[in-house]
This record gives C-alpha cells, structure tokens and sequence, in this order.
C-alpha cells in the first residue's frame, strides 16, 4: 500500500517555527509507523530525526503523537489506521528536533517522587516475601515503561509544566501499595503539594493514551484515595 | 532515613491539607448538587408544572408552613452551588495562569464574587 506520512519538523539551527513536510512511501499493511519513518530516512531523507532503540513497544523511546494521539510508533500498524498519517512530536515538552523532545523535565518530575524501594529493616538473608494479593495490588503500575505518552497527552500538563505528572504518579503508586515499601508517608507528603496529584482534573487521557495500557487515571485516584483515608 | 533526597520535590510550605479538602468538598457537594438540583427541577416542572411558576408561588412557599424547609433547602442550594462553582473556576485559574500576580488577583476577584452573591442570596433567602 501507498502510505502518505505528513511529519512536522524542527531545525532549531535554521528555523525557529515547526513546519510539516509530506512523504510518500510504499509500505506493506503489516509495516509499523517506525517501519515507515526509519524507510524515509534510510530512502528519502537522512535529515529526519527521531528516537527509537527496542522498536517492541518494551523501551518506550519512540513515544510521539500519530493522528492526534500519543502511540508508540512501533506498535502502531498502517493497516489500522490508514494510508494518511500524520507525525508530530509529543506535545509539552521542548522540541530538540523533528521528533526528539528534551525528556529532562518529564525525568525530573519521576525523581521527585522517590521512585525507588525504600525499607530500613535488617536486610534480611532471603527474598522479602509477598502474598500473591499484596503483589497484585500495584500490578498494573508495574508495567510503566517512562515513554511520558500519558503525561504529554494531559492538558494539566500542558497548561503548567509544574504538574508531576501521570508517570512520575504511576510510579508512586507502584510503592506505595507495595506491601515491603516503608517510603508510603514520605511520597504522599511530596504528592500532596499543589503540584502532585491535586492538578489531575481526571479527564482520562493518559488512561487512553497509555501503550501499555494501564489504568494511569484509576491509579491516581487510588494515590487520592489514599490521601483522603490517611487524614480521616 | 538513609537515603538521597537530593531530587526530593519538597513539599510547598503552607500548602498543608488544603487542596485534598477541596478536592473531598468537590466530591461531595457535587454528589448533593446532583441530587438536589435534579429534585429542584422535576419539583419546578413536573410537580408545580412549568405553565404555573409565578411570583405568588415561589413567594407562597416562602412564607407557607413549609417556609423553613424551602428557604434551608434553596439556601443549601446557593451555598453548595456558588462554592463548588467557583472553587471549579479557582481550578481553571490555578491551571492557566502563570503569573503570580495575576493569579493572585483573579483569585481575589472569584472569593469577592463568592462572597457577594452568598450574601445578597442569603439576604433575600432571610428577609423575604
């Protein structure tokens, strides 16, 4: 099939504004958007920038807004969404070129909730053992892989760059309902400021953005949760 | 505790418990606005009926036997309603505007409505 693939581009060297450039390409049904775009610039223009590293959808590099939604171009089919597509970088974070978003202030925001097991006890001479139930309580948050389609599709996000953040809050919540994590009070403190959770307005893009489909509104609502039952 | 807290996002000083309180009161005077409003409704256009809202009758009910029971049920209508909507239009505020002065004084400029109405409301809702 013929496949139009329309790409918005930044050279922050010689032009200030983004503009979109058109390129036509022949691609099989089953070829993914990163299949399409590693052919141009491999066939049709070597000046095309953008990240990709596993292309299995497990690294979570080459996150970037296809036909208006944040996908990864790796497991996104041309035959599910057409011979038209368009390409444009995620949105809220700054453009270093073509596709490539400086990914430092999403980062800072995932550092900034303690995204790390914390415990004081002894360490103990075998593995801290879990129940099957303790462990299925923050599965779904286990399978973030940072690729920030959740945060940069969040109009929260978009309008102040403050906001935590979806990811930086899935990754809190794979502590906090942790059973073995003692970290819980220290990162509802860091959560509850202005910044943390409260700026969620639970308009459940990040839930349909989310490649790895997780439910990111539904884990914030249970980090609000949590706050509400530690005060009462 | 041993660990770095050198990337820790400090908590902001005052902010306290605050935005979780207003994030609960949103939860519930929503919950009542739902319930209330959607009562005060089918009451106006189904019980009343549409074609017989007149002064006479809002003022009747004022003033009948039920009187007490209209005025704390229209008053909680004016409270949760002004409150949970302005509070909606503080969150509007918070998100997109940046400038702290501006901020500041748009905030002020929503308590100052909110507080306003409340009163002229209840004024009218005590004295009628």
């Amino acid at each position: 099939m013929q496949v139009t693939l329309k790409v918005q581009r930044l050279n922050p060297e010689t032009n200030s504004i983004p503009y979109w450039q058109e390129y036509t390409i022949e691609a099989e049904p089953t070829d993914r958007v990163l299949d399409g775009l590693i052919k141009i610039k491999g066939e049709q223009d070597g000046t095309l920038t953008f990240r990709s590293s596993c292309a299995h959808g497990i690294c979570g590099s080459d996150a970037m807004r296809i036909n208006g939604q944040n996908r990864l171009a790796c497991k996104v089919l041309f035959k599910d969404i057409g011979s038209n597509v368009t390409v444009e970088p995620i949105t809220g974070l700054p453009v270093v070129k073509d596709l490539v978003v400086d990914m430092e202030p999403f980062m800072e925001h995932y550092r900034s909730v303690l995204p790390f097991f914390i415990n004081d006890d002894p360490i103990p001479t075998q593995e801290r053992l879990q129940s099957q139930a303790d462990r299925a309580r923050f599965d779904d948050t286990t399978k973030c892989i940072l690729c920030a389609c959740c945060t940069t599709s969040c109009p929260s996000f978009w309008a102040n760059g403050e906001y935590v953040g979806p990811a930086a809050i899935v990754q809190a919540h794979r502590f906090i309902f942790d059973s073995r994590d003692q970290g819980t009070d220290q990162r509802l403190d860091i959560l509850s400021d202005p910044e943390g959770v409260w700026r969620c307005r639970t308009i459940f893009n990040c839930t349909n953005a989310c490649p790895r489909e997780i439910e990111v509104t539904k884990a914030i609502g249970e980090v609000k949760k949590a706050m509400l039952y530690r005060k009462i | 505790m041993a660990i770095n807290t050198k990337y820790a996002r400090t908590p902001r000083p005052g902010g306290g418990s605050f935005e979780l309180f207003s994030w609960f009161f949103m939860r519930i005077s929503g919950l009542l606005l739902a319930l209330m409003v959607s009562a005060h409704l089918i009451w106006m256009h189904y019980v009343i009926g549409l074609s017989n809202i007149n002064f006479d009758v809002i003022a009747g009910r004022w003033t009948g036997p039920n009187g007490t029971f209209w005025r704390t049920y229209d008053l909680f209508l004016l409270l949760l309603g002004m409150t949970h909507g302005m509070n909606g239009v503080r969150f509007v505020v918070e998100d997109y505007i940046h400038s702290p002065g501006w901020r500041v004084f748009i905030k002020t400029l929503v308590g100052l409505i909110l507080f306003i109405m409340v009163v002229m409301g209840a004024y009218v809702i005590f004295t009628f």
